[in-house]
């Protein structure tokens, strides 16, 4: 019986229950929405939201999957700032910054033969991502500049930077858009290609997703394995928590910040590279003046994952399914516009989790103990 | 006289513990009772049930005889009852006049009107001796005088029964015997005051009654004319406790810690807290700074251990120079700290305990294996420090640090301290805020290592422990050195006039 206990309010299972609690009130939260938009397709809209990237079968699916890759990244790169006590408000300006290194490399680095290509480029989007993250991460540090400011900052010097460095190397003006990478440079498909098609007549419809899906979990797995196994994560979440007392232990806190900030605009930098590297049918950089959605939306998916790499995959996940469904209701009535109101809506109310995260065990422990009183750890003062 | 408070038969019990038990205390009009028993004894439980943070699962509490329901502290606030908390609550960019006012504001069509609210506290702070600048900002005035502040709060809001909680750990002597004047006039203007702590020498100097908590049950009630501090100590502990602490002669061997003429700079002033201190302390000695709380000695440690960069000067153990190691290599070369805040610098609340246990030790080899955490040799560790020094926690090793006592929070400290197997041992106030029993638990395990031949370094405020438990005396006075003596060829009158500069003598090592 204890254990059972112990498993329903263990941390796990708990956090889970919230997020998917939150995810519900959102849900019910965007239906209203709908309401208030256009009584008459709500429900049909809703459904629509709803099937998300079944809608258009197994190649909708791998859409979902597709746009969750980048997700997958920026989200990690917040959680884990977060889990070390920082702030990384600046995702989508490691974000841009690594998927411009990525098509740059992808385009011009054609001496290199096939898987090397491909790999050289991730690895130049993750290191040009760090640089980025590696300026507020030794403002932090050794000026005492908030993370926050400096991070928002270099989001917009990121993005006006991409946009030219784009337009003077590998833009294409007649689509205004980047260059089509080279071929060796497409991430392979990783046995995708087999599950997520469509049939169409003899030949497939493919859906674009590729490995860039697996190195994202990959990588998701690796730092739940950094923060939680090693001695190095120890040390980042010590400083994270209370920075006086690693000083005091020995760690070298400012060092510490830095190289947190650097692996998370890594993190970022390598999810605009899993996004562009995906050949003609893939995404291309628009040249436009808006900071990168992918690198905002780190953030709600970092939320709803409690900033738990593992957590992470899930949330990025369902964000992608509920925007896919979200651009097929253009089928209905709904302008663009009230649909990306929806979409949004439902996302940040659901990051609301953290607040349910406590909410929820109060409730069960208060109905299996009525005599529990809720309060006590949050007494600090008390003596027990 | 009647009671003004009776808070009769609570029971309150948490998930897996009972924390009061049947537990009954009256309060008479206009006296001073105290509230004694060791950490984690149900005090603060009980005063948090009187204040409204808790509901009891069993009892009543009756104000001037009618039984009263306390949901909360806007009631217990109704009730004419105060609290002035351990930690106290004060906004700390406001002035003191904004804080007292807090949650009482008097408005006029929703503007401020500040005039009267002066007048008052101005008029409050004049009749109860509390002289405080009502615009000074807090963070800029010390703690004797924020609790002074707190003490006016309660007054603003004309409150008759004042409850304080360990009032006085946070405090010099001098402030302590301001406090004790205070309360005493406090009562003589009609006041009832509940007074928590675990000094007996303070209940000893103003209290009239004493119920004594143990466990979570309830001892007694004494008066506290006919009790003696033993038989308190012996009530509050179950045993018999020794003021004196047990010791051999010291033998002391070679040099351990040597330090010359060590310069620190103050935190934001031009002035140097710590002005070419020169010093040493030897294998098997505990040598103890005194003084008056903020006279350099936190300056001092830190520029030691590293934590602050020093001006000036040099640091030595065993004869290797660590003047230019950082903290982490200080260390290692045998440095062990027991730091004069905990939350803040000794412990990572959020952490549990094994990973506080490890925090100084875990990249050693034992505990990792290419960096990957030995999570098995952890908890081993953790089990043997736990038993070895009886430190006492809800879920053993998993339990949070924020959850524990004061008393096992520091217990862990001193543990993980001195597992290190140190050279030289400094101990910054180590037994502040802690209960008896456990302070003859700390000065035991400081006695212990001394023994075998390490050199401690503790910096204390309270006299009656740096008279019982040093070897050597080593008085700090607006950052110099001004007496090295023993304790047992000075008296606590003339260590006192060290303390306040009005005596030195030229130190020679």
């Amino acid at each position: 019986m204890k254990k059972a206990k112990d498993v329903v309010l263990g941390d796990g299972l708990n956090n889970a229950f919230a997020s998917i609690f939150a995810i519900m009130i959102g849900l019910v939260f965007g239906f209203l929405i709908l309401m208030i938009s256009n009584p008459a397709e709500a429900v049909n809209g809703f459904i629509i939201i709803l099937k998300g990237g079944f809608s258009t079968g197994p190649k909708g699916l791998g859409q979902v999957l597709y746009f969750a890759t980048p997700l997958i990244l920026t989200g990690l790169s917040v959680g884990f700032a977060f889990k070390t006590g920082l702030f990384n408000i600046g995702a989508a300006g490691q974000f841009i910054m690594g998927a411009f290194a990525a098509v740059y490399v992808g385009v011009k680095w054609t001496f290199l033969p096939a898987p090397f290509h491909w790999m050289v480029a991730i690895a130049m989007a993750a290191l040009v991502g760090g640089l980025w993250a590696l300026i507020p991460g030794l403002m932090k540090a050794y000026l005492n500049v908030h993370e926050v400011i400096s991070t928002i900052m270099m989001n917009y010097i990121g993005m006006y930077t991409a946009n030219f460095l784009i337009k003077i190397t590998v833009y294409d003006s007649k689509k205004a858009l980047s260059m089509n990478t080279a071929e060796t440079a497409v991430l392979p498909k990783g046995g995708l290609d087999y599950i997520f098609y469509n049939p169409l007549g003899t030949s497939k419809d493919l859906s674009t997703v590729n490995s860039g899906i697996w190195i994202a979990i990959i990588f998701a797995v690796i730092m739940y394995i950094v923060l939680n196994k090693t001695t190095f994560g120890y040390e980042l979440k010590a400083c994270g928590f209370n920075k006086y007392a690693s000083k005091y232990a020995g760690i070298n806190e400012k060092r510490n910040i830095v190289l947190s900030m650097v692996i998370a605009g890594a993190l970022a930098g390598m999810g605009g590279a899993l996004l562009y590297l995906s050949g003609g049918n893939g995404r291309h950089i628009k040249v436009v003046d808006m900071l990168a959605v992918e690198g905002f939306n780190g953030i709600p998916v970092a939320l709803l994952g409690l900033s738990n790499p593992i957590g992470i995959i899930f949330s990025a996940i369902f964000i992608s399914y509920i925007t896919q469904g979200g651009n097929y209701m253009q089928t209905l009535d709904f302008v663009p516009e009230v649909i990306d109101i929806i979409i949004a809506c439902i996302i940040y109310f659901s990051a609301f989790s953290l607040v349910f995260r406590s909410i929820i065990p109060r409730i069960l422990r208060f109905r299996k103990d009525k005599q529990a009183n809720q309060e006590e750890k949050e007494n600090e003062g008390g003596e027990l | 006289m009647g009671y003004v408070i009776e808070m009769l038969n609570i029971t309150k019990e948490f998930p897996g513990i009972i924390a009061n038990d049947n537990i009954t205390l009256q309060l008479e009009k206009g006296e001073i009772h105290a509230l004694l028993g060791e950490n984690g004894a149900g005090k603060s439980t009980l005063m948090s049930v009187l204040f409204g943070m808790y509901q009891p699962e069993k009892g009543i509490i009756k104000k001037n005889g009618q039984e009263v329901k306390i949901k909360d502290p806007n009631d217990a606030n109704n009730l004419n009852i105060g609290m002035v908390h351990q930690h106290f609550k004060l906004v700390h960019n406001f002035t003191v006049l904004q804080n007292i006012i807090l949650g009482v504001e008097t408005t006029k069509n929703g503007f401020l009107k500040m005039d009267e609210a002066r007048e008052k506290v101005v008029a409050l702070s004049k009749k109860y001796g509390l002289m405080v600048n009502p615009d000074s900002i807090i963070d800029e005035i010390t703690v004797g005088m924020q609790q002074r502040v707190e003490i006016l709060k309660m007054l603003y809001r004309e409150n008759e029964v004042l409850i304080f909680d360990e009032p006085t750990a946070v405090l010099t002597p001098q402030e302590i015997d301001e406090l004790m004047k205070i309360m005493k006039d406090l009562t003589a203007e009609g006041k009832s005051i509940l007074f928590i702590t675990h000094k007996l020498n303070e209940i000893k100097e103003v209290a009239d009654r004493c119920t004594v908590l143990r466990k979570g049950k309830y001892i007694g009630t004494i008066n506290v004319k006919e009790t003696s501090k033993e038989e308190m100590s012996e009530m509050m502990v179950g045993r018999k406790i020794s003021f004196k602490t047990d010791k051999k002669e010291s033998i002391p061997g070679d040099i351990v810690l040597k330090v010359r003429e060590l310069t620190v700079s103050s935190k934001g002033h031009a002035n140097k807290a710590v002005k070419n201190v020169s010093f040493d302390v030897r294998r098997g000695e505990i040598v103890c700074i005194a003084g008056i709380d903020g006279n350099g000695q936190s300056e001092l440690v830190y520029g030691l251990t590293g934590l602050t960069p020093i001006d000036k000067g040099q640091i030595y153990i065993n004869d290797k120079d660590v003047t230019k190691l950082n903290v982490r290599h200080r260390n290692l070369n045998g440095l062990a700290h027991i730091p004069e805040d905990r939350h803040k610098d000794g412990l990572v609340l959020d952490f549990n305990l094994s990973q506080n246990l490890i925090l100084k030790k875990y990249f050693m080899p034992e505990f990792q294996k290419r960096s990957f955490i030995q999570f098995n040799a952890i908890n081993e560790y953790g089990q043997r420090l736990l038993e070895k020094f009886d430190i006492r926690s809800g879920q053993g090793l998993r339990t949070s640090l924020r959850s524990m006592s004061g008393g096992n929070q520091q217990k862990a400290i001193v543990a993980r301290e001195i597992d290190l197997d140190p050279e030289i041992l400094i101990a910054v106030q180590p037994t502040r805020g802690l209960d008896v029993g456990a302070i003859e638990y700390i000065h035991k395990q400081l006695v212990n290592i001394r023994d075998e031949g390490k050199a401690v370094l503790l910096i204390s405020l309270e006299l009656d422990e740096v008279m019982n438990v040093s070897d050597r005396i080593l008085v700090i006075f607006e950052g110099e050195i001004v007496a090295n003596v023993k304790p047992e060829d000075v008296t606590i009158q003339e260590l006192g006039l060290y303390m306040a500069g009005s005596k030195r003598n030229e130190v020679v090592i």
